[in-house]
């Protein structure tokens, strides 16, 4: 007999960091087919595209590392981060873009800070920030139209075409995002004018907040709380997120002549995804409870100031950024009260 | 009956692992037997080990005394049936670092012969100072796990008590032998607990039982009933079913929405906890007058074929149990002793069951798995939802590898309890209590350390203080000498040679000379006292006691040597 000899617990919950990841990407599934749907396959090749880059980018740092490369490819991180470096980023972005994307976001963004849970800032953020600064063209005019407002609807070998050979008539099937649309005609139009356009209720007015976004945005919501009740994360950063957006958009933005509605800020861009998939990311959030809840609500009021005064259309790369950098000051001022204490510990030990 | 409604405090935190409970509850409790011999270790409980009254060769009689509890934090410990004494060395006990203790070996006879018994007359009409004597008698200590004794705890001033507690919740998977005993013994338990408040006379007194026990609960809501009079004001309160609900702490969060503030005891908050198993005993001694010498412990686990709760003797060899409940040894992977959540491994099937053994787990390896390889932290908090103790586990992580001893402490982890809810959640596989344990045990280190250097130092301090002192008194001789030459010297000048030693006795200088010598002299003895005591004290040496004894004895003298100069000065 040759008996087992380790300590306590000796029960643990089935599964791994792998298991975690996969349901994340489980959950990303219903927003991703509502995207393809209304914007072509455009998301689909960048997911591949990300992937591939991703995990061999993150294969070949290992091996240079000399870690055990399949034990942590098969923690899906570096897929995750790609998938949601991906439908992050424009549908027609070139491929270069996204591959400069994806390796900054793997090498820079994670592996120099010491691979999986010790980077502070969330990798695909990171690599969204930096090539919507350094290629603000292509970022901004790679999104097509809702396919609802297209002549046909887009092939892939358009798609494909888009990506990796062609630019020349990509301009026949972009066009502005609402949210980008709005902000900039509400400087010279009322708010009846600017939902003249299309994009807003769509050829038939079968859209009710955006055309294609707003069911994007529902389906993001529906995956986020999908992870919810399966306790992947808990309410408190997308709720806060939610909610410190909404009522500043309510209190400052209420007139709708001026200020972009707060249905658009819900509804009409990366909003959802961002509040349930990137605001979460673990790694880079706060993680006491009172903390996430001051990290989801910094978020959130990031993303209303940067879309209403900022020079991007859209927010929550920079927001989530920028909190990443106050997380780690928030855990130690958020602690809670251990058991058996009369006051929470603020803030580190002091060194004698 | 009328029904009370309790308002229940969640506490933070909990986790729901798999039960694994139904396996071991489906007969009822049997006697597991007599084996051939019985390995009981003196320290089956907190507090000083007993002391052994028997030697080798001893003929034992059932509940015969064979080891006494001297200190007050001790217990006696009873033959569990009747032999001879065959050995009394150093064996293996249940332990977390497998240690080994001394043990008293009894070869039964199999007679099982009682020596005439008897429990207290009317006992609940008795003064509590003679149900403490009884209950301190039979060598009862808690039975739920940590094996402090019963007479210590029962002999809390009463008017410092309002409720007592008793924890029947057993919220950790496999063990059912609290569930068993409430199935078959409520109307014992009920007694035991009448007894209890006897002694401490709280205002309130709950029992606290999850919610997956529902046999259990009602055996004891029929034993209440039963009971002629329901004055006495027990409640059984049913809790919602989540692991570590039966921690002290979390129960007595549970049922009163109070919290044992930091290195306090439940005391101070008015509230006393015991086990159920204990109150069984403590009816069983006062009552019958029989002694602690058996418990309810639980084998099960998917190599036993036939998992049930038994009656075991104390001292009763682990591999005994596995025997009689038809289990396959060559296919144990790991054998636990305690829950799986916060029980230990053994590796040596001989170890004993104790006073605290409520259950045995002979796993394969399908059902516990091999620890999975540890993963990176990827700051998921779901340490941190599933703490009792409102913890950060991932930033004691954090601290606990990086030996990070100051921030670690600051962030409370003397507050974990290690009931393993963390490790069980972690995604990562990481052995978080590990890692907790191995720190809490440097920060003990470097507390030893650091008292240590102060020992150090203060020894160092006395014996400069001490050689000084020396010198002094010896420059202060010299200097006696001298102006005593001298004053000869005068006197042989200007007297008659006849008068100098008397003289000199009888000159008040001269005494008060001799009285500074005397007070330097011991002086110099009490800092010898006090470094010798340090470094005993050091060192942890047992003579430490008789050093402080000789040290308080040459202070005495050092006072008194003092007085006399004072009062020779003035
Ligand atoms: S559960 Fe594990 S991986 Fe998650 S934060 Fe805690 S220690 Fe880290
Ligand atoms: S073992 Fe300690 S840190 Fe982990 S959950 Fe229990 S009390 Fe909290």
């Amino acid at each position: 007999m040759n008996l087992l000899n380790i300590s306590s617990p000796h029960a643990t919950r089935p599964g791994n960091t792998g298991t975690v990841m996969l349901t994340v990407l489980a959950a990303l599934i219903p927003g991703i087919a509502v995207l393809s749907y209304f914007f072509g396959p455009g998301h689909l090749i960048q997911i591949c595209l990300a992937s591939a880059t991703a995990l061999l980018c993150e294969a070949a740092i290992l091996y240079v590392r000399k870690k055990p490369i399949l034990f942590y490819l098969t923690d899906y991180s570096a897929l995750l981060t790609a998938v949601l470096l991906a439908i992050s980023l424009p549908p027609y972005a070139p491929y270069w873009v996204t591959i400069v994307a994806t390796l900054f976001a793997i090498i820079i963004a994670k592996h120099l800070y010491g691979g999986l849970g010790q980077n502070p800032f969330n990798p695909a953020m990171i690599g969204f920030a930096l090539v919507l600064v350094s290629f603000p063209v292509e970022m901004t005019t790679s999104w097509s139209a809702p396919s609802a407002l297209l002549n046909s609807s887009i092939s892939i070998q358009d798609a494909l075409r888009y990506i990796f050979l062609s630019r020349e008539t990509i301009d026949a099937i972009t066009m502005a995002t609402p949210l980008d649309l709005y902000k900039h005609q509400v400087e010279i139009a009322t708010a009846t004018e600017i939902y003249q356009d299309p994009i807003f209720h769509g050829p038939n007015s079968d859209a009710s907040i955006a055309l294609g976004w707003q069911w994007v945005n529902f389906a993001f919501l529906l995956g986020g709380a999908f992870l919810l009740w399966k306790k992947i994360f808990t309410w408190h950063v997308p709720v806060s997120l939610l909610i410190s957006l909404s009522l500043l958009s309510l209190f400052i933005g209420w007139d709708s002549d001026s200020y972009v509605p707060l249905s658009l800020h819900l509804f009409a861009g990366a909003t959802m995804l961002g509040a349930f998939f990137i605001a979460t990311d673990p790694v880079t959030a706060s993680t006491t409870p009172l903390g996430k809840l001051i990290y989801g609500a910094g978020i959130g009021i990031l993303i209303y100031v940067i879309r209403t005064w900022g020079a991007y259309p859209d927010a929550v790369a920079f927001a989530v950024l920028l909190m990443n950098f106050c997380a780690p000051l928030i855990d130690q001022y958020s602690q809670p009260r251990t058991y058996g204490h009369k006051k929470a510990v603020r803030g580190l030990a002091k060194k004698d | 009956m009328n029904m009370h409604h309790y308002t229940l405090h969640d506490f933070k935190g909990g986790i729901h692992p798999e039960q694994n409970k139904s396996q071991s509850t489906g007969q009822d409790i049997s006697t597991a037997g007599i084996p051939k011999i019985l390995i009981l270790p003196i320290s089956q409980h907190i507090g000083a080990p007993a002391v052994p009254l028997v030697k080798v060769g001893d003929v034992v009689l059932k509940g015969q005394v064979i080891a006494q509890g001297e200190d007050f934090v001790s217990c006696n410990l009873h033959a569990p049936t009747s032999g001879v004494i065959s050995a009394i060395s150093e064996a293996p006990v249940p332990n977390q670092s497998g240690m080994q203790d001394t043990c008293i070996q009894i070869t039964t006879d199999g007679n099982d012969s009682w020596p005439p018994i008897k429990g207290l007359d009317n006992y609940l009409d008795a003064e509590p100072q003679a149900l403490i004597e009884a209950i301190s008698q039979a060598g009862i200590s808690g039975m739920g796990g940590a094996g402090f004794p019963t007479h210590v705890k029962a002999s809390i001033p009463a008017s410092k008590i309002d409720t007592l507690i008793i924890n029947a919740a057993e919220c950790e998977p496999y063990i059912t032998s609290d569930d068993a005993l409430m199935r078959e013994n409520a109307a014992d338990i009920i007694k035991g607990i009448e007894i209890l408040q006897a002694i401490l006379k709280p205002q309130q007194c709950y029992i606290g039982i999850e919610d997956n026990k529902p046999e259990a609960i009602k055996a004891l809501q029929d034993a209440l009933k039963e009971n002629k009079d329901d004055t006495h004001g027990i409640h059984v309160v049913v809790i919602p079913t989540k692991y570590p609900s039966g921690g002290e702490k979390q129960l007595i969060q549970i049922l009163t929405g109070l919290e044992v503030p930091v290195a306090g005891l439940p005391a101070d908050i008015g509230i006393v906890c015991q086990n159920i198993g204990t109150v069984r005993a403590i009816f069983q001694a006062v009552a019958l007058g029989r002694p602690l010498i058996s418990r309810i412990t639980t084998i099960t686990g998917d190599t036993v074929a036939h998992p049930q709760n038994f009656e075991v003797l104390l001292g009763t060899p682990v591999q005994y149990l596995l025997e009689q409940a038809g289990c396959d040894q060559n296919k144990i992977q790991r054998l636990i002793m305690g829950g799986p959540m916060m029980g230990f491994t053994i590796t040596d099937n001989q170890i004993p069951v104790t006073k605290t053994s409520n259950c045995i787990i002979a796993a394969t390896h399908n059902e516990l798995a091999d620890p999975a390889m540890e993963q990176a932290c990827i700051r998921c908090g779901m340490c941190t939802q599933a703490c009792p103790a409102q913890l950060l586990p991932q930033q004691l992580l954090w601290f606990a590898k990086s030996s990070n001893l100051d921030q670690a402490q600051a962030h409370n982890i003397s507050d974990c309890i290690e009931c393993g809810a963390c490790s069980y959640v972690c995604p990562s596989n990481i052995p978080l209590v590990q890692y907790y344990r191995f720190a809490k045990g440097e920060i003990k280190q470097a507390k030893a350390d650091k008292q240590s250097s102060e020992q150090a130092k203060l020894r160092f301090d006395t014996r400069n203080a001490r050689l000084e002192r020396e010198e002094a008194e010896k420059a202060e001789k010299r200097k006696a000498r001298a102006e005593a030459a001298a004053k000869k010297q005068a006197a042989k000048k200007d007297a008659p040679p006849t008068e100098d030693a008397t003289a000199a006795a009888s000159d008040p200088a001269a005494e008060l000379k001799g009285l500074k010598q005397k007070v330097l002299a011991s002086q110099t003895r009490v800092d010898k006292a006090r470094e010798r005591l340090s470094m005993a004290q050091e060192q942890n040496l047992d003579t430490a006691g008789a050093l402080q004894l000789g040290l308080d004895k040459q202070i005495e003298k050092l006072a008194i040597a003092q007085k006399n100069l004072e009062q020779a000065n003035s």
